[in-house]
Formats: structure tokens, sequence, C-alpha cells
């Protein structure tokens, strides 16, 4: 009889509770002294992915750097909901200047930092998957090769969400947006090579590079928390649903990023000198399907006119990067098929 | 110390006397020369205490000088046309957010077609953002302006952009005078500045300002040129009275106390409008000059003081509005509101056209007598363009202008045609 390992896993969430943890292991966000870099009272979305990314990587940031920390913001949703004039959600030293620049607004804070012999502050830049996979990447490319001492993080929600939900350079195949609308033969974004910004990071041998979801905040804060070891251009991609612009409901933001990672659509890893050094294991690995039908942005891929085809298309994605990483661990569930006879016949 | 110095040199060392501690370097003709400078003195370590940072864009390079600033660090940087449009946004960000950058802007056209030679449109093209722009006439005085540029910036937290003739003045050696670093430290008091990102007192800059507000804070900008009115100046008084020279200040006249004809320009040809004009008050005429040092803010009542007394204005710039005509020639004409001047808008110079001191000499003859049309491009080639024009007319497919335009002058000229 074969010995299953014993896995502290919450029913049905696979994450382990804080109680089940030591002290020194306990999330930021249980530490009543936590910085709360950003505040309540912003006007994020319900169930939004960024605000709840946005706040755990921050605030790891914080204690990471003893709470000497100053931020650079990009244009976009966490700039816009975060401080709406004369307010705002910001309790650390925090500047937005525009969309495309917040790599080099950072670099020249850290520039400045460095020449008034501040080492001990150190340099958060964010933004969305438009300020950075599009419209900054240019500034982002230079501050990697420049190798500037910069974290910059880049909270995916793969595709303008701000603007109303229109197609970025994350954005995935077969995804609606409003400018990739669900009409013609092929209905939703269409493929393409995607942009692949974690694997492009790590081509410029910056020293470290990670991705993340929402769905394993202990995850992203140690990964923020190994970030802030290194100095140098470092790279956090957090994969963060919307709600609004994915079509999933507010209470399913968790659930659709665990699945993003549990399909292998989103692959979990990081990586130091352009080389991975860790993989987050899928634990049970799900189909694609799973995944797609909690969000609207796929609905044209199911109901009346159903679309197995591209499905398929996107499992092949999900099982490219799955080999890549090596996402499968050697015990894992093997995949569950829930697709009914019906949905797949088409 | 008088040294015999390329312009770009004696504005890189005046600026290392500044003690900037953030300069961000991204290479474009004709203001290489300055950041290079830089960047060597920075490298072997004559000055201190500074980041010297090749950037990957002009749009970077603003981007990296105001995070600098934002940060309580002096910031420069030098760029010229096609760099400064690039970073434009950045260009009314770092003025929006009031952060006091220094910025040499080495003149150069606007392409298409790509041309590297001197003329304003590149500075004309950011002239509402909220930037002052003040221009040089010599090499001196592009040097010491940048002194009084970081004064003025970090005093009233607003960007000062210096405008340097590209070639003219960038790459002309002649005798400057460069300060002493003791007299540059008693002008120039370190930066203390307005807002800064500091973890001990956070604030949030860059907030998102909605119709409640923006229109406040966009006349309190306003105010702060209208101060710079008042500051530029009592600076340049500050500049003389520590150096003992006459650099800067709004406006200057030359033979213009009782002149009729008064030519407006600004920049390095003032130097040739004043020899020309000599000529022509060595035969009796009644002509002067007046050179707009400050562009932003514009000295509406010093330009009006300076010119009302005239009774013909020419205007002669190097740059115009498509469609339009003089951008100059129009905030002269609007200071100048209520007077019976009347306004000449002279297009000159434009991509490096030489202006010399031969056609200026015409157009001052004509234009004392009278006879200047309301808008003149100087020295324009009709020929070329009447061809050009008719074969537009002859067929549809007449092919790129400027390409045609080439050819016919290399046809015509038999300089070999372009094929």
């Amino acid at each position: 009889m074969t010995k299953r390992p014993v896995r502290f896993y919450q029913v049905g969430s696979f994450a382990v509770g804080n109680r089940l943890l030591s002290d020194d292991e306990r999330t930021v966000q249980s530490d009543p002294n936590r910085a709360n870099s950003i505040d309540s009272g912003h006007r994020a979305c319900q169930g939004c992915g960024e605000a709840l990314g946005a706040r755990y990587a921050l605030d790891a940031a914080m204690r990471a750097t003893n709470n000497q920390l100053v931020a650079v913001n990009a244009t976009g949703c966490l700039e816009v909901f975060s401080t709406p004039y004369p307010e705002t959600s910001w309790r650390i030293p925090w500047l937005h200047s525009l969309f495309g620049n917040a790599p080099a607004v950072a670099t020249g804070v850290a520039a400045a930092l460095r020449v008034k012999g501040r080492s001990d502050v150190r340099v958060v830049s964010q933004g969305g998957d438009g300020g950075t996979v599009d419209i900054g990447f240019g500034c982002l490319s230079g501050m990697f090769e420049r190798n500037d001492d910069v974290l910059y993080i880049c909270y995916d929600n793969e595709g303008y969400m701000n603007t109303g939900v229109q197609r970025s350079g994350a954005t995935p195949p077969a995804a609606r947006t409003a400018t990739t609308d669900v009409v013609g033969p092929q209905p939703g974004n269409t493929f393409g090579q995607g942009k692949d910004v974690p694997r492009i990071a790590m081509a410029h041998d910056v020293a470290y590079v990670a991705t993340a979801t929402v769905a394993d905040l202990h995850d992203l804060e140690a990964k923020v928390e190994r970030a802030m070891q290194f100095r140098g251009a470092r790279y956090l991609h957090v994969l963060v649903p919307c709600p609004l612009g994915w079509g999933s409901a507010s209470n399913e933001t968790i659930h659709v990023a665990r699945l993003a990672k549990e399909t292998g659509m989103f692959p979990v890893f990081e990586a130091e000198y352009g080389v991975v050094t860790s993989v987050s294991k899928i634990r049970r690995q799900a189909p694609v399907e799973e995944y797609l039908k909690l969000q609207k942005r796929f609905a044209h891929l199911f109901g009346k006119n159903p679309r197995p085809d591209i499905v398929a298309h996107l499992q092949e994605i999900a099982n490219r990067n799955i080999e890549r990483y090596g996402l499968l661990e050697q015990d894992a569930e093997p995949i569950a098929r829930h697709v009914s006879s019906s949905e797949a016949s088409a | 110390m008088l040294r015999q110095i390329e312009g770009s040199r004696a504005v890189a060392e005046t600026v290392a006397l500044c003690r900037p501690e953030v300069v961000c370097a991204y290479p474009i003709s004709p203001q290489t020369h300055i950041i290079e400078a830089v960047g060597v003195m920075v490298k072997e370590g004559r000055l201190s205490r500074c980041e010297f940072i090749n950037v990957e864009s002009e749009f970077a390079a603003m981007s990296v000088a105001i995070g600098a600033s934002a940060t309580g660090a002096r910031a420069y940087t030098a760029t010229a046309s096609q760099g400064l449009l690039y970073m434009m946004e950045a260009v009314y960000n770092a003025a929006g957010l009031g952060l006091p950058i220094v910025m040499t802007l080495a003149n150069r056209a606007i392409g298409a077609p790509i041309n590297i030679w001197n003329d304003h449109s590149d500075a004309m093209a950011v002239r509402d953002s909220g930037w002052i722009q003040i221009f040089a006439e010599t090499n001196q005085e592009a040097a010491d302006l940048h002194v009084q540029a970081f004064r003025l910036a970090e005093e009233l937290s607003v960007p000062v952009m210096v405008c340097v003739d590209g070639f003219i003045l960038t790459h002309a050696v002649e005798g400057v005078d460069l300060l002493e670093q003791s007299i540059v430290d008693a002008f120039l008091p370190p930066y203390e500045p307005r807002q800064v990102l500091d973890p001990e007192n956070p604030v949030s800059i860059g907030a998102m300002v909605g119709p409640e507000a923006f229109q406040e804070v966009r006349y309190l900008a306003h105010l702060r040129q209208l101060d710079a009115l008042h500051r530029i100046p009592a600076i340049a008084e500050d500049f003389y009275a520590a150096t003992g020279r006459r650099s800067g200040g709004l406006v200057r006249s030359y033979r213009a106390e009782d002149a009729e004809t008064i030519v407006v320009a600004m920049g390095s040809v003032l130097g040739t409008i004043k020899d020309a004009v000599d000529v022509r008050r060595d035969a009796g005429e009644k002509i002067g000059v007046v050179g707009i040092t400050s562009f932003r803010p514009f000295p509406s009542q010093a330009v009006h003081e300076a010119l009302a007394h005239a009774s013909q204005i020419v205007v002669l710039e190097k740059a115009f509005s498509i469609g339009h005509g003089g951008v100059l020639a129009t905030d002269v004409a609007m200071a100048l509101q209520g007077t019976n001047c009347k306004i000449r808008e002279v297009v000159a110079g434009l991509g490096g056209r030489p202006i010399t001191r031969q056609s200026l000499d015409k157009l001052f003859y004509k234009a004392t007598r009278g006879e200047l049309d309301s808008l003149l491009f100087l020295d324009l080639d009709l020929d070329v363009v009447e061809r050009e024009v008719e074969r537009m007319k002859a067929t549809r497919r007449s092919g790129p202008s400027a390409e045609n335009v080439l050819r016919d002058l290399g046809t015509t000229r038999g300089e070999g045609a372009l094929s």
C-alpha cells in the first residue's frame, strides 16, 4: 500500500491556515502592527485581485525593509482607486508620474537615494499589465538592463481594466475584451506568441524573477521578502483576477487565481540570475475548462455554440507551461475530466 | 577664467559647477557633447556625489529626472528635437508635478523630413507645458543661464529649459569665462525640495485631480510663472552682482530707444541681427533690436515697454505654426494690443538654413521702407516650391515632396541628382 504524505490542507482551498503556522511564519497581515501600506477606504471593486495583491506585496516589502520603502506607481486601476483627490490610501511615500514610465521613475528614485547615501531605503515600482508589458516595457527593459536597484511588481489582470477592459499584450488568447469582441469566426483575442514578461525579465539575467497569484498569499509574501534580499533589478509578476474584466464572481477571485495555477495556465515559479530555482507544483491538476468556465470572458467557448477546438488550444498552452516548468508533482492527482459529453461535442 | 571652449563643453562644465546629483543621458545630436562631457566628469570623479545614468530613451531620461527630483536630488538632463518630443509626456508631467529639473535644449528642427540642424520648432512644441523657457544668445550666456536656471527652478519649484541653438552655439568654439566653484556655491544654495519622498514623512505625489480642483492647480502653475517674471530679472541682477556679467533677464534692447522699426528675435541669431542693424543705423535708418530671453513666462509687459514706441515690429523667428504663421509673433502681437505697432512676421533659418547678414540687410532695408509683407519666409527658394506645386498638379502619384525637392535641386544645380 502506498503512503500518502500528510498535508495541512483546508477543505477545498489547499491553503494552509495561519493557526497551523508558527508566529514567524504567519502572514504579515496577521500582525496588528503591520504597515497597512495601502489603507482601507480605497475605491477598488469588490473582489479586486490587484488591491489584495498590492496590500500583501507592499506590507511584506515594508516588513522586509524595516519600513524604509518608497513606491512608484504607473497609471492604472491601482493608481486611480487609491488616490482620488484629495484622499490617498497610501501610508508610504508614493509617487505616480505616468502610465509608461514607472520603472524609469523608480530608477531616478533609486539614484537619488544612492547619491544621498540612503542605501537603507528601498524602491518598489508597480503597475498593471498594460503599464508593464505594453506601454512601460521599454522603460522596464532599460531598468533591467542597467540593473537598477528596484523591485518591479506587475499586477497582471490581463487587460486594460481601468479604461474599460481592452486587450493588452498580457490578454490570453480567446478572451473577450472590448477590443477583442466575441464576433466573427475567431471570437475573442487572437492566438499569438503571447508576451511572457517573466521569461523576458529572466533573459536580462536580473537577480530575481518570480511569479505568484493572489491564491497563495504566503507565497507572494515570501517572494517579496526574497526579492528584497537582493540588490539590483528584480521582477515579480502577480496574477490578479479582475471580476469586472474577467466576468468572474467577486467572491471567486481566489478560486479563479488558484485554478489559473492548477490548470497550468499561469505557471508559478521563481528564478535567480536567469535560472529557474523553484516551481510551485500543481497539486491537483484541473482541466482548463474548470478555469475558463468561471469567467464570462470565455463564455463564448461554451454554451450554445461551444468551441472545443479553442478550448483544446488553450489546454495545449497549459500543457506547454506544465512541461516547460515541470509543474506536475510525481504523485499529483491526474487530470480530472469534468467536461460533459454534450459540451465536448460541437 | 576665460577659456577657448566649445559651447557644449562650457555648458557641461557649468552644469557640473551646479553640483547636480542625478544626470540622465540619452544621446541626440546636437546635444551629445554636453552629456558626454558631464559623463566623463562623473566617471573620473571630478564631479562627485552625482549619479550619471545612461537611459534607453528620452522618455526615460525625463522620467528618471522626475523620480530623482521627487526624491530630493538636483536633477539635470539635456535633449533636442525628436528627443524632446519623445519625452513630451514626461516634460508636461515634470511641470505638473512642480519638480525643479533643469534641462538643456540644444535647439534643432523636427522631422519629417529628418534634419539635425538648428531651429526653434522643438522649443515651441512644448511652450505650453509649464516649463520656464529661456534662450541663450551666446555661449557665455548659455553657460551662465544654467546657474541661474537651477536657482530659479528650485526657488519656484518649476522646471527650467535652457534653450541653446544647436550647432550654432553648442558646437562653436569661442572664449567663455567659466565661473569659479565658490561663486556658484554662493549663488546657488543646496536644493531644498518643496515636496519629497521620505519614509519618515510619507506623502502621496501625483494624485488624480478631477474637475473640482484641476483648474485651480493649473492656475497655481500660472501664478508661479508670473512670479518668475519677477524672479528672472532679480536673479540676473544677483548674478551680475556676483560675477560682474550681464546674463539672463527677460528682454534686452539694442539701439531700440529711438527706433521706428524694431526687430524681435530669440537666441544666437541676435548677434547677426545686431551686426545688420548697425549697418542700417550707419545708413541713417532708425532700427533697433529687442532680444527675448524669457519666452516662458512671456514677459508681455517688458515686451510692451520695449516695443510700444516703435511704429513697426519685425518678429524674426526660427519656427512657425504651420497653417498660421509666427509663434513668437503672436505673443508679441498680444503684448502690443492697444498700440499702433504694425507687426511683420519673418520666418527664417528653418532646419539650419543660414541667416546671413546679407539677407538681413536686404530685409531690414525693405522693412524700414515699409515694404515687408505681413508674413514672409526669408530666402525662400520660390522656384523650387513652384516646381513641386506643378508636379503635384500634373500627376496624382507625384511622390514624396522632400525627395522631389532634393532631386530638383540636384538636377538644376548639377550637383548629382538623386535617382
